[in-house]
C-alpha cells in the first residue's frame, strides 16, 4: 500500500540545491502553491474538517457514549439526529465528530514519530556511510520484507487491541520507508558539490549536517511524510475495522464502520457514513501532499 | 533480432551480481522467520493461555508446555520451529487440530486467485490511465485521470467493498455479497457460477494498485517523453505506433518493478477485503487465527506470506536486470 | 530550377502563461540542391529553433508558426502530421547536438537504423539490417558488424554521433539539417566528424543546413553563410566573400573578435553588451544597442533586407542596395 516513490526525493533535492538556497527557494514554493487552486481548495476542506473535530465538544449535540435503544438505527434526517443513529442508538453526527479526533490522532501520530525517528536514522545512515549505513539499512530491509498491511496486522495481532498498540504497530510499519527516503535524500545531498566545498574548507561533520544537509533534506522528507498520513489513517481505521485498533465504545471511524456493518441490509446509507469521512479526509491529505510535492519540484 | 550472440555471452559481472542477489535472500529469509517467530512471543500474556484455560491443573500445564516445547529457552524453541518449518511441518492448528499446512495451502490458492485477478485489473487500468494521462499531459484528460488515481489510493478499500455490496448485492442483487461460491473454499472452476463471487472482491482490491500504477506509469512516461531521443524518433518520421513501442520498452523495467511489488502487497494485504467479503483466503485465515490466538496458524501464515514477498522482490529485481540492458553491464 | 528549400518570412514564437518568446522573426532564404548553408549565431539567437522549424519539430503546444516553407516542392507549413512524418527521415533528416542522449538507450543501434529504413522504404528486416551495416561502414565505424548489436551506452560520443549520422542518411535524404553536431565532442573528434560530413555530402549529393556558433567550422564546411541575430538573418553571402568583406557591424565584430596568432600582445576586440532577450525585442534593429554606428533610423524599425550584390544580403541601414 505504501507508494515507494523514493526516486522523487533526490530529484527534489537536486532542484532545491541548484535553485538559489535560503529565502528564494521557499518563496518560490509558496508562490507556486498560492497559484495552485486545486490544492488550496482541498487544503481549505482539510482545515474545515480539522476545525470541526477540534471543536467537537462544541459542535456535537449529544454525548458520544450515550445509548438510546429506543431510537437505534435511525436513518439520515431523522428528527434530532441529522445523520441518524448507530446500532446502540448513539447519535452518529456526534460519534463521527468525536471519532474524527481519534482517527486523525491515529493517522498523524505514527507518521510524526516515524518522520522524526526514521528521518534521524536515515540521515545518520546516509551521512555516516560505511558500516553504520549497512547496519541500519539491512535492518530496514528486513522490515521491508513484509507487505505493510500484513506487518501492521501481525504486530497489532500480536500485541492486542488498543490505541497505544495500534500507534506502535503503525509507527513500526512507517519507520522503514522513512529511513529509506531519508537515507536516499542524505546520500544525494552528501555528493553535491557545495558539501564537498564545505568539507574542504574545514567544516566539521556536525556543522555540515546542520547547515547544509538538514535544510535541504528536511523539505522533501517532510513532503514524503505527508503522503503517508492518508495511508496511516486508512490503515488505522482498517485495524479498528478488524478489531485490532481502538476498542469499543470509542467512536473511531474504522470501528464505527465495523459495528455498523450488521445494519448494512436494513439501513445501508448510515453504514456508509464513517467511510465517507475517512475517504474525504484521506483524499484531502493526498491532494495537499501532492500539491506540496509539485510546488517543491523546481523542474516542472 | 540482430546478432544475439552479444546477448548470449553474459559478462561475468552480471552473473556475480545475480548470484549475490540470490544469496542475499537467505539472511533476509532467516531474519523474517525470526520476526515471525518473535511476533507471537512478544504478545502480552503466556502463550499457554491460548491452549489451556487459566485454571488448569499444574501437571497438565507442565505436560502441555513440554508437548509444545514451550518450556525450553527461546532460542531453542526458535531452532526447533525452524527445523520443523524446513521440513514442511508448520504444526497443527490449535483451533481445529488439522495440520496448518493443509488449511494454509487451500487459503493461499484462494488468495492467489483473488490477487491475480485484482492485479490484472488494476495493472491494466493503471497502465492505460497512466500512459494516456502522460501523453495528454496538462489537459483535462490528465487532470481527470490523476483524480481517478488519487481516489483509488484514498478510498478505504474495505469501505468500498461495503459500498459495492450495498449497491450490487443488496439494492440491485446481481452479485453475491460474500463467500467463494458453491463448493466453499476448495472447489473452484472458472465458470460464471464461481466467478461471480470473485467480481466484487477483486474490483475492490484492485483500487489501490490501480491508483498507484496510474501515478507511477504517468511519472515514468512523462520522464521518457521529455528525453531527447523522442525528438530523434519524431525527426526521422517514426509513426505513433513505433513511438509507443519505444516508450513501452523504456518504461518496462521500472513499471514492472512497481507492479511486481504491488502483487506482493496484494497477496499480503488482502486481509481487509477478504474480511468484508468473507473470502476464504489467507487474510481470512489470519483474521480468525488472531482472534482465536491460534499461534501455529498465525506463525505459519505470516511466515508464508512474508517469504512469498521476499521471493517476489528477488524476482522483480532479476526481471528488472533482464529488461534493462544498461544494468547488465553496470 | 526550383530551389530545394524555399523559406519566406518564417516566424516562430513560443507562447506560455508567463511570457512569449519570439525566437524566429522573419527569415527568408533559398537553398539549392547540393548546396551547404551555415547558419552562424550565438546561443540564444534562435538558430536551433529555426532549424527544427524546417521540419516542424518544435513542441506542438506552445509553438506558433507563420510564413511559408517549401522543401522539395512540398508545402511544409500546410502538411498534415502524416505527410510530415513521411517527409522526415526520407527527404529531410536531422542530426543533433547531444549524441549522448539522442539515441534510445534500450534499443541496439543497428535496430534503430534498420527501423528507419523499414519505415520509409518498407524493406524486409534482413534487407534493412544489411543496409544498416553498409551505413555503419560508410560512416567509418570500426568493427561495424559487432557495433550493429551494441547499445548506445557502449559507444563513445564520437562513435554515437557517427551512428546518428548513419541513421540520418539511411534513406538518402536530399537535405540534411545539422544542429551543432560537433559542439559536444572533443576537439580531435570534431575535426573527424566534420571531414566525414564533408565527404558524405559530396558522395550523396545532399544539401546541408549546418547550424553552429563556431566561425572556424563554418569556414570549413559552408558554401554560403547566414549570420543570425535575435531571430533574423542579418547578413548572408558566399563564405569567402562574407569572411573577407563583412558588411553588417555585428559580422564585423564577430570576425574581428576571432583569436589568431597575429594578435599576440594586443587587446582582444569584443562586441560590447550582450544579446537581447527574445521575450522583449526592441522595436528597431535588434543590434542597435550594441552598435558603434547606430543612427536614429536604426531605432524606429528593423532594417529591411538590402541586396548590395547578387547572393549578398544584409539588414543594415548603412548597406546600400545595388544600383
Amino acid at each position: 500500500m505504501i507508494e515507494t516513490s523514493t526516486a522523487e526525493v533526490p530529484l527534489m533535492i537536486e532542484g532545491k540545491a541548484t535553485a538559489s538556497q535560503g529565502q528564494g527557494y521557499w518563496q518560490g514554493v509558496a508562490r507556486r502553491l498560492s497559484r495552485d487552486k486545486t490544492t488550496i481548495a482541498f487544503g481549505v476542506v482539510l482545515l474545515l474538517t480539522f476545525a470541526a473535530i477540534l471543536f467537537a465538544p462544541l459542535l456535537a449535540p449529544y454525548d458520544p457514549y450515550q445509548n438510546d435503544m429506543l431510537h437505534r438505527l435511525a436513518p439520515i434526517g431523522f428528527e434530532h439526529h441529522p445523520l441518524g443513529t448507530d446500532e446502540l442508538g448513539r447519535d452518529l453526527l456526534t460519534r463521527l465528530l468525536y471519532g474524527g479526533r481519534l482517527s486523525w490522532f491515529l493517522g498523524i501520530t505514527p507518521v510524526l514519530i516515524a518522520f522524526m525517528l526514521g528521518g534521524l536514522l536515515g540521515v545518520i545512515a546516509g551521512f555516516a556511510g560505511g558500516s553504520v549505513n549497512m547496519m541500519i539499512m539491512r535492518v530496514t530491509d528486513v522490515f521491508f520484507a513484509f507487505p505493510s498491511v500484513l506487518l501492521a496486522v501481525a504486530i497489532s495481532g500480536a500485541l492486542g487491541a488498543g490505541i497505544f498498540n495500534a500507534i506502535l504497530s503503525l509507527t513500526l510499519v512507517f519507520i522503514a520507508p522513512m529511513i529509506r527516503v531519508a537515507e536516499t535524500a542524505t546520500t544525494s545531498v552528501r555528493e553535491l558539490d557545495y558539501v564537498e566545498a564545505a568539507r574542504a574548507s574545514g567544516a566539521g561533520s556536525f556543522t555540515i549536517v546542520r547547515v547544509h544537509v538538514l535544510p535541504n533534506v528536511l523539505g522533501p522528507i517532510f513532503a514524503y511524510a505527508t503522503s503517508l498520513i492518508s495511508v496511516s489513517m486508512i490503515l488505522a481505521a482498517g485495524l479498528s475495522f478488524l478489531g485490532l485498533g481502538t476498542k469499543p465504545p470509542d467512536p473511531e471511524w474504522g470501528l464505527v464502520l465495523n459495528t455498523l456493518r450488521s445494519a448494512i441490509y436494513t439501513q445501508p446509507l448510515i453504514t456508509m457514513l464513517p467511510g465517507v469521512c475517512i475517504f474525504v479526509t484521506s483524499i484531502c491529505f493526498n491532494m495537499v501532499s501532492d500539491g506540496l510535492r509539485a510546488a517543491m519540484d523546481v523542474r516542472s | 533480432m540482430l546478432l544475439d550472440h552479444a546477448d548470449i555471452e553474459k559478462t561475468p559481472s552480471v552473473i556475480i551480481y545475480l548470484l549475490r542477489r540470490v544469496f542475499y535472500v537467505v539472511p533476509i529469509a532467516l531474519a523474517v522467520s525470526l520476526v515471525c517467530f518473535m511476533l507471537v512471543h512478544i504478545a502480552p500474556g503466556d502463550p499457554i493461555n491460548a491452549i489451556l484455560p487459566p485454571d488448569a491443573p499444574q501437571e497438565l500445564v507442565i505436560q502441555v508446555k513440554h508437548e509444545y516445547g514451550l518450556d525450553k529457552p527461546l532460542p531453542v524453541q526458535f531452532g526447533m520451529w525452524l527445523l520443523h518449518v524446513l521440513h514442511g511441518d508448520l504444526g497443527r492448528s490449535l483451533a481445529t487440530g488439522q495440520p496448518v499446512w493443509e488449511e494454509l495451502s487451500v487459503a493461499v490458492v484462494n488468495t492467489f486467485r483473488l490477487a491475480v485477478v485484482a492485479a490484472l485489473l488494476g495493472f491494466t487500468l493503471g497502465s492505460v490511465f497512466g500512459g494516456v494521462a502522460a501523453a495528454w499531459r496538462g489537459t483535462w484528460i490528465d487532470r481527470c485521470l490523476v483524480g481517478v488515481a488519487v481516489t483509488g489510493v484514498s478510498v478505504p478499500h474495505y469501505w468500498l467493498g461495503m459500498v459495492l455490496v450495498v449497491i450490487f448485492g443488496v439494492e440491485l442483487n446481481v452479485l453475491p455479497a460474500m463467500g467463494a461460491g458453491p463448493g466453499g473454499s476448495s472447489d473452484w472452476s472458472w465458470d460464471w457460477e464461481h466467478f461471480q463471487y470473485l467480481v466484487l472482491p477483486s474490483v475492490t482490491l484492485a483500487m489501490i494498485p490501480m491508483g498507484i500504477i496510474t501515478r507511477t506509469v504517468r511519472g515514468i512516461v512523462i520522464e521518457i517523453l521529455g528525453q531527447d531521443f523522442i525528438t530523434t524518433l519524431r525527426g526521422k518520421g517514426m509513426l505513433p505506433r513505433s513511438l509507443f513501442i519505444h516508450v513501452l520498452k523504456n518504461a518496462a523495467p521500472n513499471a514492472s518493478a512497481v507492479m511486481g511489488l504491488q502483487l506482493g502487497y496484494l497477496m499480503g494485504g488482502s486481509i481487509l477485503v477478504e474480511t468484508v467479503f468473507s473470502w476464504p483466503g489467507t487474510g481470512f485465515l489470519l483474521n480468525n487465527a488472531i482472534f482465536q490466538r491460534d499461534i501455529p496458524v498465525l506463525q505459519g501464515t505470516i511466515l508464508l506470506l512474508a517469504l512469498f514477498f521476499v521471493v517476489l522482490n528477488l524476482m522483480v529485481d532479476l526481471l528488472q536486470t533482464a529488461l534493462d540492458p544498461r544494468i547488465k553491464r553496470a | 530550377m526550383e530551389p530545394l528549400v524555399q523559406v519566406r518570412d518564417l516566424k516562430v514564437r513560443f507562447v506560455s502563461k508567463d511570457a512569449t518568446v519570439y525566437a524566429v522573426n522573419g527569415i527568408d532564404f533559398d537553398l539549392a540542391p547540393r548546396e551547404t548553408l551555415c547558419v552562424l549565431g550565438e546561443s540564444g539567437s534562435g538558430k536551433s529553433v529555426m532549424l527544427r522549424s524546417l521540419m516542424r519539430l518544435n513542441p506542438p503546444r506552445p509553438t506558433v508558426m507563420s510564413g511559408t516553407m517549401r522543401i522539395d516542392g512540398q508545402d511544409v507549413m500546410a502538411a498534415s502530421e502524416r505527410q510530415l512524418a513521411d517527409l522526415r527521415g526520407s527527404i529531410v533528416s536531422m542530426i543533433y547536438q547531444e549524441p549522448m542522449t539522442a539515441l534510445d538507450p534500450v534499443f541496439k543501434i543497428g535496430d534503430q537504423i534498420a527501423e528507419t529504413i523499414k519505415r520509409h522504404e518498407g524493406t524486409s528486416r534482413a534487407e534493412a539490417e544489411r543496409r544498416a551495416l553498409e551505413l555503419l561502414e560508410l560512416v567509418q565505424i570500426p568493427s561495424a558488424r559487432q557495433r550493429l548489436a551494441a547499445y548506445p551506452f557502449e559507444l563513445s560520443g564520437g562513435l554515437r554521433q557517427r551512428a546518428i549520422i548513419a541513421m540520418a542518411l539511411a534513406c538518402r535524404p536530399k537535405l540534411l539539417l545539422a544542429d551543432e553536431p560537433t559542439t559536444a565532442l572533443d576537439a580531435t573528434v570534431q575535426i573527424q566528424i566534420l571531414s566525414l560530413l564533408r565527404r558524405l555530402k559530396q558522395e550523396l549529393g545532399m544539401a546541408v543546413i549546418f547550424v553552429t556558433h563556431d566561425l572556424g567550422v563554418a569556414s570549413e564546411i559552408a558554401d554560403r553563410i547566414a549570420i543570425m541575430y535575435a531571430g533574423r538573418f542579418i547578413e548572408e553571402g558566399a563564405t569567402d566573400e562574407l569572411m573577407r568583406g563583412p558588411l553588417h557591424p555585428y559580422t564585423q565584430g564577430l570576425l574581428g573578435a576571432t583569436v589568431h596568432p597575429g594578435l599576440r600582445g594586443e587587446r582582444l576586440a569584443t562586441i560590447p553588451g550582450s544579446p537581447p532577450n527574445l521575450e522583449k525585442l526592441p522595436q528597431g534593429c535588434a543590434f542597435a544597442p550594441r552598435c558603434a554606428h547606430a543612427e536614429r533610423a536604426c531605432l524606429s524599425e528593423a532594417p529591411a533586407t538590402r541586396r548590395p550584390s547578387p547572393g549578398r544580403t544584409a539588414r543594415c541601414v548603412r548597406v546600400l542596395d545595388a544600383a
